[in-house]
């Protein structure tokens, strides 16, 4: 398989590159003159508004950006918003298209300009094709343009899904915008690629403060920092240094660090014995996959993207599931989490607490499961009851009220 | 019907094994929903809100201040409608008065009030145009003040069956109300010259311009006029100008345009088709709320409604007591019946808003009863019992 792929990049990605870059070469500058023309007039690049002054909210009302993104996105993202109608949640959703289909620069800088306006956006993963070079993930531009520094994705056993763990209560913060995922890659000669990845100090610290404010305001006791350090001395070293230093500020929460490899073998064999993780961002992506697969899969954990002003909620393992697109089998649990953890950070914790209640007990007690955790119900029926158990506790009056 | 379709459906899709049957019925979810709760698409706005919906605490509370002049009896005409169309809301009554303030409940209570149900049904509080000594401020504007209801709308659009000199007028004035010629600050520096400040803030202009245009994207507008007067008050003005085209350039999407505000009041008796969403200070939205009221049928028959980032308050769009029609049972309660729809929208009780509104605009178009201010003879309890016949 790795050799596979390496000879894919020595050979297809060289032939690929030039091909595409030389045929296309006018085609290929003209669009990025474009761009980057946008990018200097747009007023995205340049607009922020400060943290609470971002939220579109009146009347005790937000209006939140909705981006549909590829795969199950769209029909999740409709469930979502069925619910959340039910449950009374005071939420207008503003839908923004976008998918991998729909990725012009023009389309990208009004998603952008969609968060901006809204400072919080639900969001299904947008496909990234990895097999043409030239086409940039616009996952990663959103959160990079928006400073989504931390990516928070909580692990929890949500009780009655058949897994090996039942004991799994982690939260894993991971550094979001750096590391591996600089796109700096280039191939200095035909057969030698460099990848870039860039560590720094000041983000390091900025997700070490997070990771640690985290832990105290949601009442953690210990913080696993997760690095290479052993092999990437500087790079993964500095994280490591970081880490420690701002650890001694927070002489109440425990902290101890875990070479990546070895915390990727603790966390399917003892995974009780995490409690936060802060990691860099490659890791992070591992691990967060690693910890969703023990306690369900892709389609029951949360993501949650925050930085200094804007806040993007999306599945945790950023899979766009396109090969269940429109076969009515995804599993809404995921998006639905994402969904509570917008209201409890917009301040409604009791429609957040209401709509969470209501999955568990359609999980765990009513026994309605999706396939991919061992169920046999549709996406639809999951829905329906959710909606069901939702209703009665928000209509207490239509007894009295028939039509 | 359409809950019955529904359920419907569901079965079908229960019972089809038929792969493709279920992914045209999720495209067609996926494609509709979006668009229902956006209130862009007239059928599918009534399919969602067939079912009727709540919140978790089931009923709701919410302040009612009646106001001075025609409140209270249009207050008890909107209570009786909300009774007979079943509405699950209380309310909480607070009157509060600057005209007899023996009576008067405090502001802080009635302020208290408003904060803690977040909802509120507003009356005018009659202000005396005369300056006896003590605060500035009117209480209005200081309940205002207290909450921080920086934004005003008031929603122009005729009423069909109602015939007017223009028909079909459709647009939005929203208006800045904290500051601006309203600050209250104003003193004698020597005898016989008198001295108003008008103050604008970069703050406040921001904030009701971002308002204007979040307006305009919920409810799917296409265009946001900015009115001022920056070609004599270069700097003030100006200002207000400058953060209205500053935060237009967050919003692709939307047009953006500016008008002077004399013009503007030209431009809207005689062509008021051309606008859609207007933003404007303070003493210029008075006047224009006013003049645009009169387009579509006076102060009777246009609500408005007040916005601050946690507290809404509906009240009639222009705001006269109508004092001189205490007790004579003639007062027009459609601005407060329509008002009252839009508060139960904005509570998220669409199906109990839809049933009032449709009522009261059937009662409308019908034409048999109407009340002296739209040319008939009715008085305000035909009206209201007109409303409550009308209603399923």
């Amino acid at each position: 398989m790795a050799a596979n792929l390496r000879i894919f990049i020595g050979q297809n990605l060289a032939r690929r590159t030039n091909v595409l870059f030389q045929n296309s070469a006018l085609n290929e500058t003209k669009c990025l003159a474009v761009y980057q023309q946008s990018r200097k007039n747009s007023f995205a690049a340049q607009f922020d508004l400060v943290k609470g002054e971002a939220l579109a909210k009146y009347g005790g009302r937000h209006t939140v950006t909705l981006m549909t993104g590829d795969g199950v996105g769209p029909e999740l993202l409709s469930h979502v918003q069925e619910i959340f109608r039910y449950a009374g949640a005071p939420i207008d959703f503003e839908v923004v298209e976008i998918n991998a289909s729909k990725n012009t620069p023009i389309d990208m800088e009004h998603a952008l300009l969609a968060v901006k306006r809204n400072g919080v956006a639900l969001k299904g993963n947008i496909e990234t094709k990895f097999d043409d070079p030239s086409f940039k993930s616009m996952n990663l531009a959103l959160r990079t343009s928006l400073e989504l520094f931390a990516s928070i994705v909580k692990c929890k056993s949500i009780p009655g899904i058949a897994v090996r763990h039942n004991d799994v209560d982690c939260v894993l913060i991971r550094e979001n915008t750096e590391g591996e995922y600089r796109q700096l890659e280039h191939e200095i000669v035909p057969g030698v690629v460099e990848s870039m990845k860039i560590i720094t100090a000041e983000k390091c610290k900025k997700i070490a403060k997070f990771a640690f404010d985290y832990a105290v305001q949601h009442g953690r006791k210990k913080v696993t920092a997760i690095h290479k350090a052993n092999i990437m001395k500087l790079g993964d070293g500095l994280f490591l240094e970081v880490c420690r230093d701002i650890a001694k500020g927070y002489p109440d929460i425990e902290f101890n660090d875990l070479i990546i490899d070895n915390a990727s073998m603790q966390m399917v064999s003892r995974p009780s014995q995490f409690d936060v993780l802060c990691m860099p961002n490659l890791y992070g992506n591992i691990l967060s996959n690693i910890a969703a697969g023990l306690i369900g899969g892709a389609g029951v954990t949360a993501g949650i993207n925050i930085g200094d002003r804007y806040a993007v909620f999306e599945s945790g393992t950023r899979n766009s599931g396109r090969s269940m697109k429109g076969k009515n089998i995804a599993n809404p649990t995921g998006i639905l989490f994402a969904s509570c953890e917008m209201l409890d950070y917009l301040g409604h914790h009791e429609h957040a607490k209401l709509i969470r209640e209501s999955v568990f007990t359609v999980i765990s007690d009513k026994q309605i499961r999706t396939p991919d955790i061992g169920g046999t119900a549709t996406t639809l029926d999951f829905v329906k009851a959710i909606i069901d158990d939702v209703k009665p506790k928000t209509l207490a009056w239509s007894v009295m009220f028939q039509i | 019907m359409a809950a019955t379709l529904k359920t419907c459906v569901f079965t079908v899709v229960k019972n089809t094994t038929a792969q493709q049957g279920i992914s045209k019925f999720i495209n067609y979810l996926t494609a509709n929903a979006p668009s229902r709760l956006l209130h862009q698409d007239q059928t599918h706005q009534q399919a969602s809100i067939a079912e009727p919906i709540s919140r978790p605490s089931g009923r709701h509370m919410v302040t009612l201040v009646p106001g001075d002049g025609v409140g209270p009896e249009i207050m008890a005409g909107v209570q009786e409608v909300f009774k007979a169309a079943g509405v699950p809301v209380d309310f909480e009554e607070k009157f509060i008065s600057e005209i007899s303030p023996n009576t008067s409940s405090t502001l802080m209570d009635v302020v208290e009030s408003f904060k803690r149900n977040k909802v509120g049904l507003k009356g005018i509080i009659t202000t005396p145009t005369f300056f006896k000594g003590g605060v500035l401020q009117t209480l209005n504007m200081r309940i205002r003040r207290e909450l921080d209801l920086f934004a005003n709308v008031v929603w122009v659009k005729s009423l069909p069956g109602f015939t007017t000199r223009h028909n079909n007028l459709d647009f939005v004035i929203i208006r800045e109300q904290t500051e601006g010629e309203y600050s209250a600050l104003e003193h004698e520096s020597i005898p016989g010259v008198v001295e108003s400040l008008k103050i604008v803030t970069r703050k406040n202009s921001m904030r009701i311009a971002k308002f204007a245009f979040d307006y305009a994207m919920r409810h799917s507008r296409k265009k946001v006029t900015a009115v001022h007067k920056a070609n004599i008050m270069k700097l003030g003005d100006g200002l207000f100008l400058q953060c209205c085209s500053d935060i237009s350039k967050l919003y692709p999407k939307i047009e953006f345009e500016t008008m002077i505000i004399d013009n503007c009041c030209m431009q809207l008796v005689s062509n008021p088709y051309q606008f859609d969403v207007m933003v404007m200070p303070n003493l210029y939205g008075n006047i224009v709320d006013n003049l645009a009221a009169g387009l579509v049928g006076g102060a009777g028959v246009v609500p408005g409604e007040s916005y601050s980032s946690n507290v809404a308050v509906f009240e009639q769009g222009a705001r006269h007591a109508f004092a001189e029609a205490v007790g004579k049972n003639i007062a027009n309660p459609t601005a407060t019946l329509l008002a009252s729809c839009n508060m139960l929208n904005h509570i998220h009780l669409e199906y109990h808003s839809k049933l009032i509104q449709d009522a009261v605009l059937k009662v409308i178009k019908s034409g048999k009863v109407c009340t002296q201010d739209m040319g008939g003879y009715s008085s305000t309890s035909d009206f209201i019992h007109a409303v409550v016949n009308s209603l399923p």
